[in-house]
């Protein structure tokens, strides 16, 4: 068996979770590289919409940005990002939204705005751009995040976009009709949301990783659920294809320019 | 009809100590040789708004041009935190920034209501998220028809808009293509706005399929500075410098690397630099 490192794992089961019927709100990072890897590999067909615009797009290197040339020159269409929203997400025709963020709870919700009070933040992180509302108008979400104590918090300061607010039929209660998180993906570990009280639980975990690893790496206690399985470990090429993609990236993005001498 | 002229007249006549500016490009197109014009010009109090604040508007918190922003996410796309922003929310520095936070849905919606003139927009949006707890802005307002609680934030109403594009014509109508982001409705929302263009030229034609125009009688100012969206892009003329984005991050990290950029980039720096940086940018691609 080839080796593979936690991340590769984590980006290639999130991969898996795609097919080709989805149409998919790629957020930039891991989720970028896990519906490419889809894309390329299992999932030719699906539709990859980032925020910026560009619908159907099939890029060749992955955008460090949401709105890099690669991904409107290679897209099917490009609208304007008023009617991204409206049209597109607002009017449901989104069924896969795939989040990441800086922290999370056990019943998904997200914080990517900050760290400690709002109005005197610890840290100050970029905020939730489309997520509050990917959130609730894609038809499910997938979320990937490295399990990590910092990470998956026991209560979030801020709750950037829901998931499963305070679990149970919460979603509903405030009259959403999508599913909401429906898988979390990490480095370790494989969580679902728990049919009755949505709490997130662990269904699968990644080759080589303990359950007290698991423990250890999140800030709540953590449950698992009656069965759990091994993650299957990476094929020959689907780590190829992220591989590929992750070289041809790295060349594209570093160019000749040296800050002191661009303006 | 929108009046030709140099950068330099464009903003000391539209851009007013006080005001509100949107700079907007979602990534692409983002008015950097406006955007630095501004800082030489030294304006102050300025209230920003954009929906994704990123290099241009870490510039302008980091020399202390703005009084307050409303945006959606600022970041680094892809790269981390705007090291100059941070610096101001978290310890005012230079000065305090106040902050109206949105999401970029309700952004958009924003500003399409003010292209509109309407006094608001509402959403299907921000369900069970904390801003509207912390954003006196966003508020509540009921379906006549289906009773359905929607959410609702004002226009946005920029005093001028400042945006980038490919090409206007001698009259000062204006083509930008690619990822046409929220200009059309930030340049519509304004009371007035200036263009900045990669090229001037007899006649738009051929538009892609996805241009968008913008007719001279709704713009107040063009004014040609080839590159001016450098390091952001053109699409058609030069890619996006993401190895400049990436290196911003040690830059923009401390103080005193970031001010000494400023002085060399900005304040002894002219428009016609940008067309330089753009060509060697297209060159490495």
């Amino acid at each position: 068996m080839t080796d593979f490192t936690p991340t590769e794992m984590m980006t290639i089961a999130a991969s898996r979770e795609l097919s080709s019927d989805d149409v998919c709100f790629v957020g930039i990072g891991a989720p970028s590289a896990a519906c490419n890897v889809a894309r390329l590999t299992h999932a030719p067909d699906i539709t990859l919409i980032y925020e910026s615009g560009t619908v159907g797009t099939k890029p060749d290197v992955l955008p460090l940005s949401i709105g890099d040339g690669e991904l409107c020159d290679t897209a099917l269409f490009t609208v304007s990002v008023p009617e991204m929203f409206r049209y597109w997400l607002q009017g449901g025709r989104i069924t896969t939204g795939f989040l990441g963020g800086a922290q999370i709870d056990r019943f998904a919700n997200l914080n990517t705005t900050v760290v400690g009070p709002y109005d005197h933040p610890k840290v100050r992180l970029p905020g939730g751009g489309g997520a509050p509302e990917i959130a609730s108008n894609c038809g499910r979400i997938f979320i990937t995040m490295a399990l990590s104590k910092r990470g998956f918090v026991e209560k979030l300061p801020f709750i950037t976009s829901m998931g499963h607010g305070e679990g149970g039929n919460h979603r509903e209660r405030l009259g959403m009709r999508t599913k909401g998180p429906t898988r979390v993906i990490t480095d370790l570990c494989i969580l679902e949301p728990d049919p009755e009280t949505k709490e997130l639980t662990v269904v699968s975990i990644h080759h080589g990783v303990t359950r007290d690893e698991i423990v250890g790496n999140c800030g709540w206690a953590i449950k698992f659920a009656d069965t759990v399985i091994e993650t299957p470990v990476p094929t020959e090429t689907e780590l190829a294809v992220l591989r590929d993609i992750n070289a041809r990236t790295k060349k594209a993005h570093q160019g000749a320019d040296k800050g002191k001498e661009a303006a | 009809m929108a009046r030709i002229l140099s950068l330099a007249e464009a903003v000391a006549e539209n851009v007013k100590d006080g005001d509100t500016v949107a700079m907007e490009g979602f990534t692409h197109l983002i008015p950097y040789a406006a955007g630095h014009e501004v800082i030489r010009q030294g304006r102050k109090d300025l209230f920003l708004v954009r929906m994704t604040p990123d290099i241009l508007y870490d510039q302008l918190i980091g020399v202390g041009a703005a009084r307050g922003m409303k945006f959606s996410w600022g970041g680094n796309p892809g790269v981390g935190s705007l090291h100059r922003f941070r610096d101001a929310v978290e310890n005012q520095w230079p000065r305090p920034l106040e902050i109206e936070e949105h999401s970029h849905a309700a952004m958009a919606n924003a500003y399409e209501a003010g292209a509109a003139n309407l006094p608001f927009a509402m959403l299907r949006g921000y369900i069970g998220a904390d801003l509207p707890k912390v954003n006196p802005n966003i508020r509540q307002v009921t379906c006549p028809f289906t009773g359905e609680v929607l959410a609702a934030v004002p226009a946005i109403r920029p005093d001028v808009t400042i945006i980038h594009a490919q090409r206007a014509d001698r009259k000062g109508n204006v083509l930008l293509e690619g990822i046409v982001g929220v200009q059309k409705e930030a340049v519509l929302a304004a009371k007035r706005s200036i263009v900045t263009v990669e090229e001037i030229v007899d006649e738009l034609n051929p538009p892609s399929p996805n241009s968008v125009v913008l007719p001279t009688w709704a713009v107040t100012a063009v004014a040609h500075v080839p590159g001016g969206a450098f390091p952001s892009y053109a699409h058609g003329y030069y890619p996006r410098s993401n190895a400049f984005y990436i290196a911003w991050d040690e830059i923009a990290r401390n103080r005193e690397t970031f001010t000494a950029w400023i002085k060399e980039n900005v304040l002894e720096a002219k428009p016609e630099d940008f067309a330089r940086h753009a060509a060697k940018s297209a060159k490495a691609a």
